[in-house]
């Protein structure tokens, strides 16, 4: 089970990324203006440590959120997608024209009690 | 009154030492209207070494520009808000068309402010003095403020004339020279200004480059080359800056955003008056600028004993907004200012709508028609719930406040603080104990009571929290663009007598 996935479309985007870019992280943001999206970055690009919580890797890339964060968010599975637009942030699809956004849905139960549990 | 899409050239180019430059990779993007997402002109696509251009002529100009009288640099602040407000009209249009909003927006808040801005720092600088303490007898300590060199500034799209207009003036009043980068979904209000005063300043005194967040702004925002960034933005971003800032030993202010509650005790319906009418405005206010405001009053908490009451108003004066073409001034709401803020807001109607919020209006997309039919275009939209929802948590940015009843004082204070985030608040009350107590109790950096969404530019503006640190607006914000001269001087003509 997984607390997070990627849609075909933006998986093909992440592998384009990566052809140009090397390893890759993505960071999910919160606030202003272009926040409550994903952020995808260089893997060195960012300083990560405890207070980033691992949600689960996608495209064989790793997903992180702050904590603080994540506690208002952890009763949610995400999808990540792309779309036509042009966020104000450093993130590496910009320049496409391209934004990754996130889809959620609640947890169902079984997830629940796996992610519990695990 | 209906006005039309202003004319644009068909390319414009960055604003680097005095001088109108195309970007040196010749590569430039297209910039679209939200209001039917049509072209308006082709930008610059800049990179490093267009950044690099900048930031070197900002550098050969700071220590004239820096030795400036506060006279001088005054009198051209002031010559700045002349231009806009000559153009006032001009300026609005642009910024409806760049940002969705409606002229009736641009026209009555976002140009006059921005001119204000302007004039206050103009004022502030010439009524400004230095301090001077005698130690002791024979020693005098003098403090004169010094300006930081140069400064980085990445604003945001949502407004787009007044936050250049919040962050040019103190840093150019204090004698700084800048290198400012505006969002790139709306750079036609900061390169209209440029040509406007591009004589007023000295060449490289301001500097304006347009391009992508990764290509042109990281670079700007990890120079060794800058000595302080002030950004506007979210958390992520702001968090990137401060560690390019901490490899340069270099100062940043930020400003982050919030989830702001604007709450509603019971006594504001003790008479169905003006001040209620006011509160009922107050609490619709969160579709100002489409919602896409910093300090968007996205919690609406409401008093148990009158919520119905009070809600049943809400949704009546929600329901009677005109969202129509951005153009004419009888438009309240505009469109959202891009394809991907549109997308976003909608899957937040859906993770709303699971988690059980119920839509009380709005709660869509709202197809316009004709040319509108192409643009970015979301009903005003009330959902009722509770604080640990998500919709309640994060911002939307979009035209969404989140309701909810709360029980007493206590109750009100924790809903309230339960939020990441700590940029604005509103408290309505007839109460005069509680409009002095709950904005104390409440963690934010600027609390409204009985009002909200007034900025002036005499009132200092910044976050608690995550919603960022330093402070915008007021003569306060100059500190944030300076250094502090120690002079200690000695009038004793005796020695120590150490060695």
């Amino acid at each position: 089970m997984t607390r997070v996935e990627i849609t075909d479309k933006a998986s093909e985007i992440v592998r384009q990324l990566k052809a140009k870019h090397g390893e890759l992280i993505f960071h999910q943001s919160g606030g202003c203006c272009d926040g409550s999206s994903p952020m995808i970055f260089e893997k060195e690009d960012m300083y990560l440590d405890e207070s980033d919580i691992h949600l689960g890797d996608v495209e064989g890339i790793p997903f992180y959120m702050n904590k603080d964060q994540y506690e208002y968010w952890k009763h949610t599975h995400l999808t990540i997608d792309i779309t036509q637009g042009r966020g104000g942030s450093f993130s590496l699809e910009i320049p496409l024209g391209l934004r990754f956004i996130i889809h959620s849905r609640l947890l169902n139960e079984a997830e629940q009690s796996f992610f519990k549990s695990n | 009154m209906s006005y039309s899409k202003p004319k644009f050239k068909e390319k414009y180019a960055n604003f680097i030492n005095g001088e109108f430059v195309a970007p040196v990779g010749g590569e430039y993007f297209e910039n679209t209207s939200p209001i039917d997402n049509s072209l308006i002109a082709k930008y610059p696509r800049s990179q490093q070494v267009d950044v690099d251009n900048a930031l070197d002529a900002a550098n050969a100009a700071k220590e004239a520009w820096g030795n400036t009288s506060a006279a001088h640099r005054a009198s051209l602040l002031n010559k700045v808000a002349d231009i806009i407000e000559a153009n006032l009209e001009e300026f609005a249009l642009v910024e409806t068309c760049d940002n969705g909003k409606a002229i009736r927006e641009t026209l009555n808040a976002d140009v006059p402010l921005a001119i204000d801005h302007w004039r206050y720092f103009a004022a502030c600088i010439r009524a400004e003095e230095g301090t001077v303490s005698e130690l002791d007898q024979h020693t005098l300590s003098m403090n004169i403020k010094e300006p930081l060199g140069v400064v980085g500034q990445i604003i945001p799209w949502n407004f787009p004339l007044l936050m250049l207009s919040w962050k040019l003036p103190p840093a150019l009043a204090t004698g700084n020279c800048v290198v400012l980068k505006p969002a790139e979904q709306t750079p036609s209000s900061a390169t209209l200004l440029m040509e406007k005063i591009a004589d007023v300043f000295p060449p490289g005194v301001v500097n304006v480059i347009h391009g992508f967040g990764p290509e042109a702004g990281k670079p700007l925002a990890s120079s060794s080359k800058v000595n302080k960034v002030a950004f506007t933005g979210e958390t992520t971003t702001g968090q990137l800056i401060m560690q390019y800032a901490s490899k340069n030993l270099n100062p940043v202010t930020m400003e982050l955003g919030g989830k702001s509650p604007n709450i509603f005790f019971n006594s504001v319906m003790d008479a169905d008056d003006a001040y209620l009418d006011k509160a009922i405005e107050g609490a619709v206010l969160f579709a100002f600028n489409q919602g896409e405001v910093c300090t968007c009053p996205s919690r609406i908490l409401v008093q148990e004993d009158i919520y119905d009451k009070f809600m049943e108003k809400v949704i009546e004066r929600t329901n009677a907004i005109i969202q129509d073409n951005p153009y004419d001034t009888n438009t309240m709401m505009g469109a959202q200012a891009s394809n991907d803020q549109f997308e976003k807001i909608q899957s937040y109607f859906k993770i709303g709508k699971e988690e059980g919020a119920k839509v009380l209006t709005g709660g869509e997309a709202n197809k316009l028609s004709g040319d509108l039919a192409n643009g970015f275009y979301i009903k005003p939209t009330l959902l009722e719930g509770h604080n640990k929802m998500r919709v309640f948590q994060e911002e939307i940015f979009g035209p969404v406040a989140c309701v909810t009843k709360f029980k007493d004082e206590a109750e009100a204070i924790e809903i309230a603080n339960d939020t990441l985030y700590g940029l604005g608040a509103g408290v309505w009350t007839r109460d005069a104990h509680q409009l002095y107590q709950i904005p104390r109790a409440i963690k934010a950096g600027r609390v409204w009571v009985n009002c909200y969404h007034a900025y002036p530019a005499h009132a200092p503006f910044g976050g608690y929290k995550k919603s960022g640190f330093g402070r915008e607006n007021h003569l306060m914000m100059m500190n944030y663009y300076r250094q502090t001269k120690n002079m200690l001087i000695s009038y004793d003509k005796n020695k120590l007598g150490f060695f």
